[in-house]
């Protein structure tokens, strides 16, 4: 059986996601700012033996603007095959929300209105009469709440009540008097031609005209009809632009709608003195987004995220090092063929040791992204640094896939849907990579680790992402000056009402993440390990001196080969190697050093061991080049197929390849050459 | 006088929005629109961007934007 199709369409921080968790108990993420579903999310589940099928559309405002996420939208509603729409609208935001609804109802499709956050708007003294909207604008509507579950079945069974009535219900709002007029006459000579188009309505075809819907325009005016239905159209349009006194058909729309939606909110929401609304999020944006305060508070955030990442990280990182160490160790004495031993122990153990070493990091991380997105944070820092960032010719939204970059570049590359103007886009893309994703933690964390005391640990990872993400402000700046010239995007945005996030959606999130990152240590990161160290013990060299080997072996001749290039930065080939197995994944960089420079010490894989080889074998000032080089250079194998997609084409990922090499090299120059100075 | 020029706590009644299509969509789909009453919650150091209410909810916008709404105090 062919089954339902049910789109979700709402504005953003509306709880579509949640609502879809709560509906299905599928893992969706859920965030509380604008834009944090930017992909078409699919999902199947039973209900009354109904293969159900949700379409969570990205969050928009209107479907009648230009910014990505509202064209998907808009395009989606218009093209594509679906049943019904839920329409979630958030309570205690009736009329905004209601704006929306109007667009989506001229669209003509089955739809149901799902008053959501129908708990909050409780609590805050707000009651609304979901009989009286469904009576006023002939959509069914049922009051829901993501959060406690009420009213959630009564919504499933109203959609399959709607999916299996053959006929759609229509529309019973009515416009002004103007608009009402105009429509009575253009219906009415629609009505003695007898046209007919799909499952219209003469009214709804009247209404199409009047909002001069383009596709309905096309049908329309190649045929015989349209001849005379035009002067009755322009003598209708002139009394209604001398009613509006305004000849834009987008100001006339908007003002009827608003009109409407305040008449529908004043008919059927009712609201207790009890307290006034919204007064915590003013109390606490009275701090928080302080003129002074803010930033300096922002910061500090940013800070002791950093300070918890790599201090409370630590503790468990110890036990998962005991571990691998340990089963290295008995595997090892349990296989007798050498060269299987070697693949199993240094090559397999060895490697994804060494990955899922950093787990805890990326966790800690993880969990502070995640809190920062859920409880509408976010919008206050984009808020607060748009000033900031404007001059650096970004969009204060630039902040949030920015930031997102600072976890993982395939998120944050997606993020950048929710900013309209195509250049923004751009530059914001281009400079993702220089936000340290949390794949190069673990080659900070080693080589902060093996240079510095552990104390100031913490603050040299601190200032590492620092000059990353400076650097890449000042790149913004260089790009917007050179390439990317033109306007950019205003800046208009929604402060959502702080939420607190609920432990389990903070669990979904964070669970999601770490496991996608042990997947790609269990299947990219693995194969790219055996590759790494089949490539490092073959061909055999014949003394069986270890360095020998590695120095003959195909993985030293690759290196040896790209040497030059390198070789001004105080690179040799075996940090030129790691580089270039970085371009799978940055992950391997570790797990690369652990097999070129642990070569001799054939059990023990330790990180202690790594981080003393480290220590002794490396300069200061040729380890400062590295780190800044892997900073800058071109991120995973995943990602840069993200980028290449986002931005529009592969040509873009071969700019991006170029300027980011460029950029990397000389900063790496520089640095070592400067450090070679100071010391 | 424009929206730009308030101070954080005044109020004030929408008379007018002059921009580009694209920006003015962007406006009503938060109900800045002609006749809606407006707070100012906060403003930016450097005031860069300015918050305002406007029916319950809480936006942020850009100073350059907010010149080209025309507003009336109450």
């Amino acid at each position: 059986m062919k089954p339902m199709r049910i789109i979700l369409a709402g504005q953003p921080n509306v709880g579509k996601s949640s609502l879809i968790n709560a509906m299905s108990n599928s893992r969706l993420k859920v965030g509380n700012f604008s834009g944090v579903t930017v992909e078409k999310t699919e999902i199947c589940f039973e209900h009354h033996c109904h293969q159900i099928e949700m379409i969570d559309l990205p969050g928009t405002y209107s479907i009648n603007g230009f910014s990505q996420e509202e064209l998907v939208a808009r395009n989606y509603l218009l093209n594509e095959e679906y049943d019904v729409i839920i329409n979630v609208i958030d309570s205690t935001h009736l009329t905004r929300n209601l704006l929306l609804t109007l667009e989506l109802q001229n669209l003509n499709k089955k739809m149901v209105l799902a008053l959501n956050m129908y708990d909050e708007a409780r609590n805050e003294g707000i009651h609304i009469d979901a009989k009286q909207i469904e009576a006023i604008t002939g959509i069914p509507t049922i009051a829901v709440s993501a959060n406690t579950k009420e009213g959630i079945d009564e919504l499933l069974d109203t959609v399959h009540h709607i999916y299996d009535d053959e006929k759609r219900l229509k529309s019973k709002i009515s416009y002004s008097d103007a608009i009402e007029d105009t429509i009575f006459k253009v219906r009415k000579f629609l009505d003695e031609k007898n046209y007919k188009y799909k499952d219209l309505s003469t009214r709804e075809m009247s209404i199409k005209l009047l909002i001069e819907d383009k596709e309905f325009f096309k049908e329309i005016h190649d045929k015989p009809i349209f001849m005379e239905l035009q002067p009755l159209l322009v003598k209708s349009m002139k009394k209604i632009y001398s009613y509006y006194e305004t000849k834009d058909i987008v100001d006339i729309q908007s003002q009827e709608y608003h009109s409407i939606a305040r008449g529908i909110r004043a008919e059927t929401l009712k609201r207790e003195d009890k307290k006034p609304p919204k007064k915590l999020t003013k109390k606490i944006d009275e701090i928080l987004i302080n003129k002074f305060a803010g930033i300096p508070i922002f910061l500090f955030f940013m800070w002791g995220l950093f300070q918890l990442t790599f201090e409370l990280g630590a503790i468990p990182m110890d036990y998962i090092d005991a571990g691998f160490s340990w089963l290295g160790d008995a595997v090892g004495q349990s296989v007798s063929h050498e060269g299987l031993r070697s693949l199993i122990v240094d090559g397999i153990i060895a490697g994804v040791g060494a990955v899922v070493l950093f787990l805890p990091n990326i966790i800690i991380l993880y969990i502070g992204i995640a809190l920062l997105e859920t409880t509408g944070y976010m919008s206050r820092v984009a808020f607060l640094l748009d000033g900031f960032f404007h001059k650096f010719g970004l969009h204060g939204k630039s902040f949030i896939p920015l930031v997102t970059g600072f976890g993982c570049s395939v998120p944050a590359y997606m993020a950048t849907r929710t900013l309209k103007n195509e250049k923004d886009r751009l530059i914001t893309l281009f400079i993702i990579g220089f936000m340290s994703c949390g794949a190069k933690l673990p080659v900070y964390v080693l080589f902060a680790g093996a240079f510095f005391a552990p104390e100031v640990a913490g603050n040299v990872l601190f200032y590492i992402y620092i000059a990353g993400a400076l650097l890449g402000l000042v790149m913004a700046k260089v790009l917007r000056l050179t390439i990317f010239k033109g306007d950019d995007e205003p800046f208009v945005m929604e402060m959502p009402k702080y939420r607190l996030p609920t432990l389990k959606l903070i669990y979904i999130i964070v669970s999601q993440k770490a496991w996608s990152y042990l997947k790609k240590a269990g299947t990219f990161i693995l194969a790219a390990t055996i590759l790494i160290w089949f490539a490092s013990n073959y061909p055999k060299h014949e003394s069986g001196n270890a360095s020998l080997q590695l120095e003959h072996s195909y993985l030293g001749q690759t290196g040896k080969l790209s040497e030059p290039f390198f070789a001004p930065l105080g690179f040799d080939w075996k940090l030129a190697v790691a580089l270039e197995t970085g371009l799978a994944a940055k992950e391997v960089v570790v797990a690369t050093l652990g097999i070129l420079y642990n070569i001799e010490n054939e059990v023990d894989e330790e990180s202690d061991q790594l981080l003393s080889a480290i220590k002794e074998q490396i300069p200061f000032a040729t380890a400062v080049s590295f780190i800044v080089f892997i900073m800058i250079y071109l991120p995973c194998f995943a990602a840069s197929m993200v980028f290449a997609k986002e931005a529009g084409g592969y040509k873009y990922l071969g700019y991006l390849f170029i300027f980011t090499t460029t950029v990397a090299w000389i900063m790496s120059f520089i640095a070592y050459n400067i450090t070679l100075a100071i010391i | 006088m424009k929206l730009s020029q308030l101070e954080i706590g005044q109020n004030a009644i929408i008379q007018k929005v002059e921009c580009s299509n694209d920006l003015k969509q962007r406006f009503y789909s938060f109900g800045i629109i002609k006749g809606a009453t407006i707070e100012v919650e906060a403003i930016s150091l450097a005031k860069n961007t300015i918050e305002i209410l406007v029916e319950d909810t809480s936006i942020g916008i850009r100073v350059e934007e907010a010149k080209s709404i025309e507003v009336e105090m109450i």
